[in-house]
């Protein structure tokens, strides 16, 4: 008791764990003698597995496979002379984050020379061509300037990064596509050249960029007064959710032209890109209402009580709150359609996926499978990490579960 | 305070407002005439029908038969009567029902820029002004979950001012405080009230800020206006039962 009272009297500090690296081995992998019987048993199953595998990795794997079809995998059939336009997408895209990470995340510094590293990596593998090397150091110098300025200018470039963000899609598109089918700079790229990694870039960033403000319109139509807009709502997202995306994909490259007059036969990737969007808006906008739900009544009446308009309630107070709880569930649902627009496989276009099941039934790739599913398996997975990295980002910069 | 009365100018008028919840007959029949600048409390038991019915006044709550008219304007299905009603009525809120994703300025800011489409500048300057005037200043830029309960419903305050009301509508504004902090709001009301000039509805039980600064109390019960009077008459010499009833109940605790 005497303890009690003389703790009472002073403001003391938390008291505090501290152990030497000894202490936290013997407190966290051998404090009783089951679970020093499972550490070794799990130190020899990593072993187990790791050793081959690392074995394989290091002296049996044949990387030459993606050496020699790596234009194939990242562009597809692409035309060479005009590959110069996705450098120039990618040097933009490491202008964009460099600016980005200088303003907002700045002292991240492990994060961010990974993803540094990254090119760097790229760079070092032995034969994959000097233009190439040269290409991937530029966007490492690129994102420094960039991550430069962006350090120095601080709070008052926020709205240029926002705004480069906002136009960096469209102009991706734009670039990749062309514009002329003349001789200009920038000449038109039909869609069925389009292929590998950079199609299932494009793919998802028009998913991601048309599904989501479809996605919160259906969440709001749902919530609609009127019958004629909520019941349209509904209607689509159930029937939407009910069916497989393979399956809009089909329909999408076959039925499509059925309802369309006989001149306009919109393209493969086109109506992949609807099947896709169209998809992913459903189940958008059933998070979206989720996160709508969450606002307490209170919020519309004092947004109503200012004399704010339904529309301005909306727009300045309902949806910055229910986005923003909703921004891993968000999160989540991109990453998925990412992942997702592998299945155009099965309506024929040579996204990341295909081209890699194409390059491996060449006669001279039998065999190669290992290797080209790790690879992409490696490449969809940084993709994705990158996501991920940025929604626990946002979250924390913009306060979700806190405020 | 009640030398304005003198003007004899109704800013708010309610005749035979009914309103049903279902079948729940909420109001019965209200009747009711408020002069400019004039403070009112409105007390009464729960479910007495007293929150639903300054809700009318700012048409949070639609009435189903009767008037009510404030400044000139009838409330009626016609939008645009509401909107021009609500830029003249502030509203304080039980559960403040401030903006959690914006900070304290933002949120005194926004209406004043939205709506009466003032420039930030000055928006930001009436805003500050108006944090002094409650004794905030200092939480600008905090976010309402930083602040205590007694901060926020002072930052709610400020938020209704800001627009510039001529009618200010305090739903409970006590009600959902810790003990030590409803003073500091209370002493804002009674300031507001003093300044004169602002036409006040209070739906409370503080019967302190009554005696202090109202002109008349009304007191509710079933959805019906039981009993009125000026403080005096209402804490000396209650006509009906019901009203000493209830005032013996909250004013013996």
């Amino acid at each position: 008791m005497a303890g009690e009272l003389t703790s009472r009297s002073g403001v003391l500090p938390p008291p505090t764990e501290r152990y030497t690296w000894l202490g936290w081995v013997q407190k966290n992998l051998f404090s009783t003698w089951y679970n020093a019987l499972l550490t070794f048993f799990s130190l020899g199953l990593v072993y187990a597995i790791l050793k081959p595998f690392t074995f394989w990795l290091l002296t049996q794997a044949r990387w030459e496979v993606i050496e020699v079809n790596i234009r194939l995998l990242m562009a597809g059939q692409y035309p060479v002379e005009q590959l110069w336009r996705a450098w120039l997408c990618l040097h933009l895209l490491a202008a964009t984050v460099g600016l980005s990470w200088g303003i907002w995340v700045r002292s991240r510094r492990w994060a961010g020379i990974g993803l540094l590293l990254l090119p760097l990596a790229l760079a070092a593998f032995p034969n994959i061509g000097s233009s190439l090397r040269l290409h991937l150091l530029a966007m490492d110098g690129v994102a420094l300037i960039a991550f430069g300025i962006g350090r120095l200018g601080g709070k008052s470039l926020q709205r240029t990064a926002i705004g480069a963000w906002v136009l960096y899609f469209p102009l991706v598109l734009l670039i990749i596509r062309g514009i002329n089918s003349g001789k200009g700079p920038f000449p038109i790229v039909g869609t069925n050249l389009w292929g590998g990694l950079l199609l299932t870039f494009l793919l998802t960033v028009v998913g991601i960029s048309f599904s989501f403000p479809i996605g919160v319109l259906l969440a709001l139509g749902r919530r609609s007064r009127l019958p004629a807009i909520r019941w349209t709502s509904i209607i689509y997202i159930e029937v939407i959710r009910g069916v497989p995306l393979v399956t809009i994909l089909f329909m999408a490259s076959t039925m499509v032209p059925l309802f369309l007059p006989s001149g306009i036969r919109p393209d493969r990737v086109l109506r992949a890109m609807i099947g896709i969007t169209m998809f992913s808006a459903a189940y958008l906008a059933e998070n979206v209402r989720g996160g709508l739900q969450a606002i307490p009544h209170g919020q519309y009446e004092a947004a109503h009580a200012l004399g704010l308009s339904g529309f301005q309630t909306m727009t300045l107070i309902i949806l910055p709150q229910a986005l923003r709880t909703v921004i891993p569930v968000l999160m989540g649902l991109f990453i998925a359609l990412y992942k997702d627009t592998s299945l155009v496989v099965t309506i024929g276009l040579l996204d990341l996926l295909g081209i890699s099941r194409s390059i491996l039934a060449q006669p001279k790739f039998v065999g190669y499978q290992h290797e080209v599913f790790l690879f992409i398996s490696l490449i969809y997975w940084v993709f994705s990490y990158f996501m991920s990295y940025i929604s626990q980002r946002l979250e924390v910069a913009l306060g979700v579960g806190e405020r | 305070m009640s030398e304005s009365t003198s003007s004899a100018q109704p800013i708010i008028i309610a005749r035979d407002v009914n309103k049903w919840y279902g079948h729940f007959h909420a109001l019965r029949g209200i009747n009711m005439e408020i002069m400019k600048g004039e403070v009112i409390v409105i007390f009464g038991p729960s479910g007495s029908g007293k929150s639903t019915f300054i809700r009318t006044i700012n048409r949070l709550e639609e009435h189903q038969r009767g008037q009510i008219i404030v400044d000139g304007i009838e409330l009626t299905h016609d939008t645009r009567n509401i909107e021009s009603v609500r830029m003249e009525t502030g509203m304080v809120f039980q559960q403040f029902n401030l903006f959690p994703h914006l900070t304290v300025l933002q949120n005194i800011t926004l209406a004043p820029i939205w709506v009466r489409k003032w420039p930030k500048k000055k928006a930001e300057e009436v805003g500050m002004q108006l944090l002094e005037r409650v004794g905030i200043p200092e939480q600008a830029h905090k976010f309402p979950g930083q602040l205590s309960g007694g901060q926020q419903q002072r930052t709610a305050i400020a938020r209704a001012l800001a627009m510039q009301p001529k009618i200010m509508l305090f739903d409970e504004p006590t009600s959902a405080l810790d003990p030590e902090m409803i003073k500091e709001v209370l002493d804002v009301m009674i300031g507001l009230a003093k300044t004169g000039g602002m036409t006040m509805i209070v739906v409370t039980h503080e019967m302190g800020f009554a005696k202090a600064v109202c002109d008349r109390m009304f007191f509710f019960d079933d959805g019906l206006i039981v009993e009125s009077g000026t403080p005096e008459e209402i804490f000396r010499n209650p006509k009906e039962d019901r009203t000493k009833l209830f005032l013996s109940q909250i004013l013996t605790h």
